[in-house]
């Protein structure tokens, strides 16, 4: 019995310790982020290492499921006929929910998981403390570049998205049900509003700043070689995503 | 501190513990400038630690390290920050950025904090890579190196801020009996060429007595024995002579 007491004790010592770290670092990042010098080639090698790099991922990934969302709701809408609402539903999910949540969760999984194993390596093998010798902050010369990138780079990802789904939602519908172009083009922008794009777009840039600063994190607390290392690595997928899910409803309910 | 101006680094009553194990134990030295300083101690005694708390990777539990008059355990991050450009440091596995090339490595410091212009930090990297007799490697990554020549391209990143202190961590662990030789009077030759004050710690004794004015003896957290090589070696004190002559009984192991 006390044993029960005692491990659900030790869990919420471990989640507030990790909460309150996060957001310290966090502040020490966004401080750091204010101050001179500024690291302006590896601003750029992180952003296309997260950007340009993830385009191909982001593409089959949004694409798919807007094609996905129409092939369903075609499916669903036409025993009530209501075909000519499928546009405007697959536009709507896409912007407000799918581009930017599914992005969120490819990048972490592709970029988030890399920046723990590389960070964490750096750690272990005592590139850390070569830095610091070195009179240089790693919060400033890695962790700022590349939360900046994360926060820049998944708005964008996620317009590139919306475009994507909505344009799979369209291939699947025109061509593949038959529905009527012109009626489906006029649906799909009839109802939606420029907030919806907006709303997408200011999730993902969150989701930015959680997949990368967690990745960084998980990476920069490293302990215990190869093994460690890997599960920093896990454990920043995990959180990351965990953090993005929960931040994903709050956001929604509280601002949009 | 009796004398602030000769005495560099000054480690004053330092406590240092990691969860329940107690590393450093009331540990003491005074080192002065110029001086060659070797901490000598078996494996897990803290030597590194020591190290550490010398360039602020550290801080002590209680006690305090002044470097420079300045206690450095007990000064603001970005201060230290700025207070370690005067240092350069050698890791045990070189602990080069793999993500660079061996130039980049050595330019780091000096594109970060100096005014220099691209040629000039060109022809400082070839100067410092010369200082360790690695001339014309400057394109090749960390990767491709050999253990010993990453860690002479480690010294070399380390002398190139032209630091007063310089310290070496384990520098010839791994590396076979002649290319330790080779190491060792690398150090010598860096020493007494940038007039440092240079702080190594090692387990092996032929490279010590090698680098070494004053060799002090690490054990139980604290320092045990101190002196000149000469000295050191006479010392009736058991867990210095165990440890020189690497005797498996004796106070050490008992």
């Amino acid at each position: 019995m006390i044993s029960v007491f005692e491990n659900i004790g030790i869990f919420f010592l471990a989640f507030f310790e990790a909460t309150g770290t996060w957001f310290t670092m966090l502040w020490r990042t966004a401080t750091w982020a204010i101050r001179p010098p500024f690291e302006g080639r590896e601003w750029m090698r992180q952003m296309v290492r997260l950007g340009v790099d993830s385009i191909p991922v982001v593409f089959l990934t949004t694409m798919f499921t807007g094609m996905v969302m129409a092939l369903q709701t075609f499916n669903g809408f036409q025993r009530v006929h209501a075909e000519n609402f499928v546009g405007s539903v697959v536009a709507l999910s896409i912007l407000r929910e799918l581009s930017p949540v599914l992005v969120g969760l490819m990048v972490t999984g592709r970029v988030g998981s890399s920046m723990a194993a590389e960070i964490g390596t750096m750690r272990v093998t005592e590139q850390i403390d070569a830095l610091k010798a070195l009179a240089t902050d790693p919060v400033q010369y890695l962790f700022v570049p590349r939360v900046i990138a994360g926060i820049v780079m998944l708005p964008l990802l996620t317009i590139l998205g919306d475009a994507l789904g909505v344009w799979g939602g369209y291939l699947v519908a025109v061509r593949l049900m038959g529905a009527n172009p012109v009626v489906y083009q006029s649906n799909t922008f009839q109802f939606l509003d420029v907030n919806d794009l907006w709303s997408g777009i200011v999730k993902s840039a969150v989701f930015g700043l959680i997949l990368t600063l967690t990745g960084c994190v998980r990476g920069y607390y490293t302990t215990g070689g190869a093994e460690g290392v890997g599960k920093a690595t896990t454990s920043a997928v995990v959180t990351a995503s965990v953090i993005i899910l929960l931040a994903d409803f709050f956001l929604t309910k509280l601002l949009f | 501190m009796t004398e602030p101006s000769a005495v560099a680094i000054s480690m004053q009553h330092v406590y240092k513990s990691f969860g329940p194990k107690e590393v450093l134990h009331d540990l003491s030295i005074d080192i002065e400038r110029n001086e060659s300083v070797v901490i000598v101690g078996g494996s897990g005694t803290g030597k590194s630690v020591t190290l550490k708390h010398i360039i602020g990777l550290l801080k002590p539990d209680r006690g305090e390290v002044y470097v420079d008059g300045k206690e450095i355990s007990d000064m603001p991050p970005r201060e230290l920050n700025r207070f370690r450009t005067r240092f350069g440091m050698s890791f045990q596995e070189g602990a080069l950025f793999d993500s660079m090339s061996v130039f980049e490595n050595i330019a780091f410091p000096l594109r970060r904090h100096t005014e220099m212009t691209e040629d000039e930090i060109r022809s400082r990297v070839a100067e410092c890579l010369e200082q360790v007799h690695l001339s014309g490697i400057e394109e090749k990554r960390p990767s491709e190196l050999s253990g010993g020549m990453r860690r002479r391209v480690g010294f070399a990143r380390a002398i190139s801020l032209k630091p007063e202190i310089l310290l070496f961590d384990e520098p010839t662990t791994g590396l076979d009996p002649v290319f330790s030789d080779v190491v060792a009077d690398l150090i010598v030759e860096m020493d007494q060429t940038l007039k440092t004050t240079t702080v190594t710690i090692t387990h092996d004794m032929k490279v010590a007595f090698k680098i070494a004015d004053r060799v002090a003896m690490l054990y139980g957290g604290a320092i045990v024995e101190q002196g000149s090589p000469a000295d050191f070696q006479q010392s009736k004190n058991p867990i210095v002579q165990q440890f020189i002559e690497g005797r498996a009984k004796g106070p050490l192991t008992d």
